[in-house]
Order: C-alpha cells, then structure tokens, then sequence
C-alpha cells in the first residue's frame, strides 16, 4: 500500500488520481482512500493506494511505499511506518528523516518544479512524486500518459506540463537513487473492460436512468458530488435541442425545503428526489412523516458521513440505518436501499423511484462516504431490465371504470391505495392530502377505528416491502462452514479479503449480504442454517444486529455476536477476521 | 352577475367543504373571495393545486374548490411543496393560503426563497396577528402595542410582509382586508393572471382571539385604519369590448401576460405601482400612522419566472414518458466508456 500525505488545496488529488489511473490502465485491480479534512486549504490529506492480485478495496494495515509532501505531518507519518518501508519525501521541505531502518529517496520536488515552470511550479510539484514513484516501482510511461490524458480531458497543454514535471522526477531518481527495493509494479489483465467510478457518479446515473424529473438538494459533504454529477448528465442527455429541460433542479434554502420540494414534486407525478447526509435527513425528518403518512413518493440519497451531530463531516460511517429506517414521530418505517458498490449505486439509482412511486412512499438510498467519493473499479452497469413502475395512478380514463374511488382505500388487498395526480380532468379525481388523521376519502377524521385501521393498512402495505426490496445476497457458501456473517454496504469490501485471511488459518465462514430494509425473511433462514452468525458493521451502537435481533426467536438471538465498531476510516479485514477468531465458540485450531 | 362562468360552469362547482372556523371568522370571507375570483377568471377547478401549511387559515382549503387536488403541508412549509408541485405540472394554477404565524414565524424562510425563485403561484397570508388554534399568543405580524385578549401589549416590532416581499423582488405584492370584498377579490383575480409568485397580505381579524379594543386587527380598527390606494377592477381576456365599463375619471390600464387588464382608478396621489422604493415608503409611511395601506402595492410584469429562468419543457415534467426521460442503452455504454 502507497500512502501519500500532502496539505488540502496543494493539487495533490490529480497527482494521486493520475497515479491511480495509470496503475489501472496497467491492467492492476487498484484501490484508492481519499481520506481528506473538512477544509478548503491547508489542513493534512492523505491517499492511499493499494494494489494486490486480488483486488482487495479496503486498505491494508501497513504502508509499503510513504510520500512526505507535508512538513505538518511528516513526523507522525515517518513514525508509523515499519522497518524497511520505502519513504519518498520531498526534499525541499528541510524536514529531518531521523530513521536508518527506511529506503529513502529525497526528491527535491519544489525545486524540480520550478525548474519546469516558474510560474507553474506550485500546480505540478505533486507531479513531480508521481514521476519519482513511477521510477521506483515501474509504473510505464505508456499507462502514466493514459492517466494524463484522463484526468486532463485531452487538454495538451496541460498534459505536456504534468508530464514533463514527471520526467523531470523519473530523471532524479535514474541519476540519484540506484538502490534495491522490494516494491515493484508488473502489467496485469486485470481491469480489461473496467471503469473507475465513485459511488455518487454511479448513483447519479443510476438515477437518470430512472427517469428522474425532479432534484432539490442542498449542499452538503459527502453528497454534494452526487447532485453535481447529476446535473452535468441531465444537461447532456436531457435537454431538446432548443434547450429547454425535460427535468428541474432546484438548490434549496435548507434541507428542510428541500424535502418540501421533492413531495410537492412526488405529489404532483414527478420523479423526485434530494440527495443530502445525516444532518440533512435531521432537518427533513418532519416532511419524511408527512410522506409516509400522506403516502407521497420521493427518493432520498443519504450519503452517510460520521455522526452524530456535525461530527467528521469527511469520514465514514454506517451509522444511518436505524434512523432512516424508522425515521419519523409515531410509528413509521420506510423501504432502505443499501448499495456496497458503484454497480448498486446505479441500479439502486432507477429501481428506488419504482418502489417510492409503486409503494408512494418516501424512500431511502443509504450509501457512504468510502462508496460515494472514493474511486472504484467497478464492472459494467447493466442497462434496466424493465420500464419504470409508475405504481397505482388512476388517470381519467381509469376513473371512469371504477364505481368508487377513495384515495386511501385497500383495494387490492395489499394495503396499497391508489392516486390521482392534480390536473387529472376526472370529477372524482380530486381528493384533499393531509398530514393529519383521514379516512380512506382522505377526509379529516379522528375516529379512533378510522385510525387504527389506516395504521394498520400502512403496517400491511410495508409488509410487502420485505420481498419487493432486493433481496439479500449469499456472497460466499462453504456448504460446510457453522459460521455465519453477515454485513451490509462497503463493509462489503473488507468481508471478502476477510474471507481469504480466515481461508488461510483454515476457518470457513458462509456469508450473506443484507441490500435493503426491511429485512427479507432470508435473513432468517439463513441464521437459521448456521449455528453462529456475526453481524459486521461499521458504527458503534450495533444499529442492523439490534435490527436483526428484533424479528428473531429467542433461539436465534442467541446465536447472533455483533462486530461492530467505528472509527471513520473504511474498515479493515485484519480487525474482523481478528474479531470473528476471538469470539467464536465454535472450534476452530486457533494457533492455525 | 351571470350564473354560469365562461367555461359554463355554476359558481356551486367552485366551492368547497363546510368551514369549521368561528362564525364570523375574516377567513371564510376571504374562502368567498377567492371562490369568487376563480369563478370569474374562468378557471379550471380541476387545474387548481390548493396549498397551505398549518393553523386556522391553513385549514380554510378544505372549504373552497373541492374539485381541486388540494395539500395541507406542515407548519411554515407550504412555499416549498408548492414550488415543487409547480415545477412537477406548470399547467397548474398553484393557489397557496398561509397565515401569519405559518408565513412569518416558522416559514418565514421559506416565504422569503420561495419569493426570491418567483415560481407562478398566489400567495395568500390570511393575517391576523395571532395564533387562533392554539388560543390567542401573538404572532410575529403583530403590531408593536397592540393588546392581546388579557390586555398584555406586544413588545417586539412586526414584521411587514408586503415591504419585505417587495425588497425581495417580488413583483405582485397587494394588501387587502377581508371585510373589503370590492377590493379583495380583483386583487386576486389579478394574481391569478400574474406570471410568478404573487404575494396578497389579508388583514382578516381573528373574531374570538384578536377583535377587541387595543388590538389593531380588530374588525373595528381595520375599518377604521384601512386606507385604500385605488379602486381596482379585474377585467379578464376574454370579456367582450361591448361589456367593459368606460371608466369614469383618471385611470390606468395594466395589461397581464395573460391578456387580462387590471384597471387602477383613483391612485392616491402620484402613486406609481411599478416604483418599488416608492412602495416601499409608502407602507413604511401608512404603518408609522397606524394605517393599513391596502390595493395592489407593487407590480413588475417584467419579471421572468422560474420556468424562464430553467428553461422548463412545456410539457409538465409529470407528464414526460419514459422514452423522454430515460436516455437509451446506447447512451450509457457511451457514458461507461468515457470512465474507462
């Protein structure tokens, strides 16, 4: 793994993507963690880059290969790492490496660049580490100019700067630095086919393709991006060519008036939606209430960051699940999407508006700051398999073949009523929405048996969710294995390295992935097939094993252990699979 | 007044439920006026998106247009589901009723941003300077001294939403006052013609709460306070030339972008409707004497609204089918590619 720290606003994520990038295009299923403060300039940022056969996305518990670029870092960075670990440091900063047992290569990065470009040094003295790293660990010129031309958008000017600043690195290091080190790159065939996508560019398109009409959003860290990609592939692809828009955004005041929006919009028969994180859902909680018990759609993307409160606005967390799922005063649940990688992104993306419009009613996609903002590779997106599901709408030409028609009213027999949209010509097409008590005319009751009975409908049509939502998924069955784990979202990521940690002393898990709440009776079943099961997940409080604990036996609680724990980073699999080998009780050879 | 409108319809088809407000209550003639004004424009009920959020005036949308999709939001929030619900479907008429504890307390941010995107819709403050449902606190239009029911004076300044939605940019601001009905129901046949948001304050005293002696929102004070800028006539686009009054003495026409004219008589003074600082000290000037200056405030016919500004299909994006708004398989392997 390659750790690079630099300061916030130095450039250094064009650097460190351009790296990425060209390790890609090398055919090297390559990982990458942008772990960055929550300011504009100045504060320390680091990237690491982990590259194995495999693919593993988390990160690893070392760095191999540091980059000092920050003087304010720079100590603790230098301490950390383990004996004969690569340091590739700027010289120019002046700052003591008091170490023997590393592989040094000083660069003097700042020099360098100015020596390039005067005027332009500051923008390319990062580039100057990718040339120097490249050097060292064979990353080819070939994949280098890829990435230029990549991250650069083919713009030559720009290209031909970054990629002298990169010679200019590669050349000090031939002329300077012929040692051994243990480090080295090789071509792969690994990502023929792939992209490099983050979670919230997947989960733009993924809403796109889902026929979205409506966004109000307000700005916030870490879903921002997923608005703003948003945008530029609605500017694209849905506009006629006079320019006029086949869609509305609209930048709220609040997260509050965002929510508004997106039920005005969902009312009125727009495919609606608001991306925002914890905070944001906080402020839209009241309208969240009206939605469900009103039955008013809209799709809302909670790119969860660390809580509570503002907390670290730049770290992730899952720590969302309880409240979204139960969000609200009095009793309510709502259907939550949980995507694990870009792939999901996109097809939770257009499959949410189906299930907000067939089950009108407001529903979350729950993803993270790792899965939104982070690079991934990621295979192809699979187009939708079926036209959208605009769900129980009665136009006028419905209305004339039913003898009576009541807003709230079972008739299926699902608990799922069926709407008209305002400017339906029909005479009994109007009804009255309200977030107060109605009958199934809609109009205003407090009769405790209208009540009850219209609780009781919503609990029935939410029922139905647990087997429309996408269903649980087993990732991996050993056919043999007592030991059952259980994770959801990028917790994901790190379960499948953990998998082959455990292979290799001999320990064989089964492991299924929750994808959405409410829980499918799967979840049962497969509790029920083993006699241990841990629920992994990423916050402090144990938020989907309390979930799960709630609609099991009392033989079955008793089998579940919780791992959970957070502490903003991505999760490892060193610490889970340390976790599940401490806390069995099945018997396993411990010292294997 | 004949008994069936120009789309044939009788004025019965533009009412509503039975009011459950006091008797007596400003607001259930306010519900009269706007039933009048729709009925008059010729509007379609079933085109009609009625609005509110919360309290007594928030309630008033069950009681008129019950052939209209109607939403009763929550507290201070109706600017926003409004906005969206005019951007899902711009072929509705968005008619938005909120008090003033719901406008100019807890939704005053949102009154404020829904008056700065100028999406089209008649916002309408039934404003009586307390909080009826919850029995009678002040509310943040009250005027400073004026007396609650107890006796106790309000304390803290009012804020005055015609002045602030003018400063904001509005560009269809009027006052009225509910026991004007001569007035009140042009100015909001008027609004109902302007193209973006349309903000008419309602003095509408509060019969059980705010009607006494020391309040300045009694029926009584209003009255006697109320100072009427011009006479107003509402002449819709499709009246027949033969049928329009010749008006006597000074007048002005202003024509709507919907060919409708409104027609000022009598302006006081030199009152120019389309000055906005003028309005502005205008109201400044009625509220230091303890008036109410009521008409149509300020009006700009120049403003773009929201659907100008975003360049919105004309087609409501409700009504867009898949094939418009889902891009083909081609175009995502294109978009898959460019991330390869």
């Amino acid at each position: 793994m390659i750790s690079v720290g630099t300061a916030n606003g130095s450039g250094s994520q064009s650097a460190n993507l351009i790296i990425h990038r060209a390790l890609f295009k090398m055919g090297l299923p390559v990982s990458g963690k942008n772990l960055f403060p929550s300011n504009i300039a100045g504060l320390p940022t680091w990237f690491l880059i982990r590259v194995t056969e495999e693919g593993y996305p988390a990160p690893a518990d070392d760095t191999n290969i540091a980059i000092l670029m920050n003087p304010d870092t720079w100590e603790k960075d230098l301490s950390k790492l383990k004996k004969g670990s690569v340091v590739i440091y700027n010289s120019d900063t002046r700052m003591p490496v008091e170490r023997d047992d590393l592989i040094l290569y000083d660069v003097p990065c700042s020099k360098i660049a100015r020596g390039v470009n005067s005027k332009l040094a500051k923008l390319i003295t990062n580039t100057v580490y990718v040339g120097a790293l490249s050097e060292i660990i064979g990353i080819e010129q070939e994949a280098i100019v890829e990435a230029l031309k990549h991250q650069f958008n083919n713009k030559q000017k720009a290209i031909e700067l970054n990629l002298t600043a990169i010679d200019e690195g590669r050349n000090y290091i031939k002329e300077n630095h012929k040692k051994n080190q243990p480090w080295r790159v090789e071509r792969r065939d690994l990502t023929k086919d792939k992209m490099i996508v983050d979670g919230n560019q997947a989960g733009a398109l993924g809403s796109l393709f889902g026929g979205v009409t409506f966004l109000a959003w307000y700005p916030i860290t870490p879903s921002s991006s997923l608005a703003e990609s948003l945008i530029g592939y609605l500017k694209q692809h849905r506009e006629y060519v006079d320019g006029s828009k086949t869609y509305a955004v609209v930048q709220a005041e609040d997260e509050l008036a965002a929510a508004g929006m997106v039920f005005g919009a969902g009312w009125a028969g727009s495919r609606s939606m608001t991306t925002t994180s914890g905070a944001g859902i906080s402020l839209m909680t009241e309208f969240i209430g009206l939605g469900y018990y009103a039955e008013v759609p809209g799709v809302f993307w909670n790119i969860q960051r660390v809580g509570p409160s503002t907390g670290l606005p730049t770290r992730t967390q899952q720590s969302d699940i309880n409240f979204c799922y139960k969000l609200g005063h009095g009793d309510s649940t709502h259907p939550v999407f949980i995507p694990a990688t870009p792939k999901e992104c996109f097809e939770f993306g257009w499959k949410s508006f189906d299930i907000a419009e067939r089950f009108q009613t407001p529903t979350f996609v729950l993803s993270d700051l790792d899965l939104g903002m982070n690079p991934w590779i990621s295979d192809d997106f699979e187009y939708p398999d079926k036209p959208f599901d605009r769900g129980k709408i009665l136009k006028e030409e419905d209305l004339n073949k039913v003898e009576s028609w009541g807003r709230y009213r079972d008739v299926d027999g699902d608990g799922i009523p069926y709407r008209t949209l305002p400017g339906n010509p029909h005479p009994d097409s109007s009804y009255f929405t309200r977030g107060s008590g109605h009958d199934e005319d809609a109009t205003y009751s407090e009769d405790p048996e209208v009540y009850e009975r219209n609780m009781k409908r919503l609990a029935k049509k939410h029922e139905g969710l647990r087997v429309k939502m996408p269903q649980p998924k087993i990732e991996h069955s050993s056919s043999k294995s007592k030991i059952g784990v259980i994770s959801y979202g990028t917790v994901h990521t790190a379960i499948e390295e953990t998998i082959d940690i455990l292979q290799e002393q001999k320990v064989e898990i089964d492991y299924l992935r929750i994808r959405a709440l409410p829980l499918s009776p799967k979840v049962n079943e497969f509790i029920d097939s083993h006699e241990e099961i841990f629920i992994i997940e990423q916050n402090r409080d144990a938020q989907m094993f309390n979930l799960i604990k709630e609609e099991l036996d009392s033989l079955n609680i008793k089998k579940i252990k919780s791992c959970a724990y957070s502490d903003g980073m991505p999760m490892a699999a060193s610490k889970i699979s340390a976790n599940i080998i401490e806390n069995t009780q099945i018997k396993i050879n411990k010292k294997a | 007044m004949s008994k069936e409108n120009i789309l044939g319809l009788p004025i019965q088809e533009y009412k509503g439920g039975k009011s459950t407000l006091c008797a007596g209550c400003g607001h259930d003639s306010i519900t009269d006026k706007i039933i009048k004004a729709c009925f008059n424009n010729g509007i379609k009920p079933h085109m009609v998106a009625k609005m509110s959020g919360i309290g007594c005036s928030s309630k008033t949308p069950a009681y008129f247009l019950s052939k209209s999709h109607g939403f009763n939001t929550v507290h201070g929030r109706m600017p926003s589901v409004s906005t969206g619900a005019a951007l899902a479907n711009r072929k509705l008429t968005v008619l938005g009723v909120s008090g003033d504890g719901d406008t100019a307390s807890i939704g005053i941010g949102q009154f404020v941003h829904c008056v700065r995107r100028n999406a089209p819709m008649v916002y309408i403050v039934e404003n009586n300077g307390v909080y009826g449902l919850t029995k009678g606190q002040f509310s943040a239009t009250a005027d400073e001294g004026s007396k609650s029911k107890k006796g106790v004076p309000n304390e803290i300044p009012p804020i005055d939403l015609t002045s602030l939605a003018i400063q904001l940019g509005c560009g269809f601001v009027g006052k009225s006052f509910s026991g004007a009905p001569k007035q009140l129901t042009p100015l909001i046949q008027a609004a109902l013609s302007y193209q973006g948001t349309a903000v008419i304050d309602v003095i509408s005293p509060c019969v059980t709460f705010n009607n006494h002696e020391g309040s300045t929102r009694s029926y009584n004070y209003v009255k006697d306070h109320d100072i009427e800028l011009q006479t107003l006539d509402y002449i819709p686009s499709f009246t027949p030339i033969d049928e329009i009054d010749i008006p006597q003495g000074e007048s002005t026409d202003v024509e709507m972008h919907d060919g409708s004219t409104i027609r000022l008589t009598g302006t006081k003074e030199d009152y120019d409707v389309h000055n906005r600082n003028a309005a502005i000290g205008a109201i400044n000037d009625s509220m230091a004497k303890g008036e109410h200056l009521t008409g149509l405030l300020y009006l700009d016919n120049s403003k773009k609204n929201i659907y100008q500004e975003m360049r919105l299909c004309e087609t409501p994006l409700a009504s867009l089918e898949e094939e418009t708004t889902r891009p083909t398989e081609e175009t995502l392997t294109e978009i898959m590619n460019s991330y390869k």
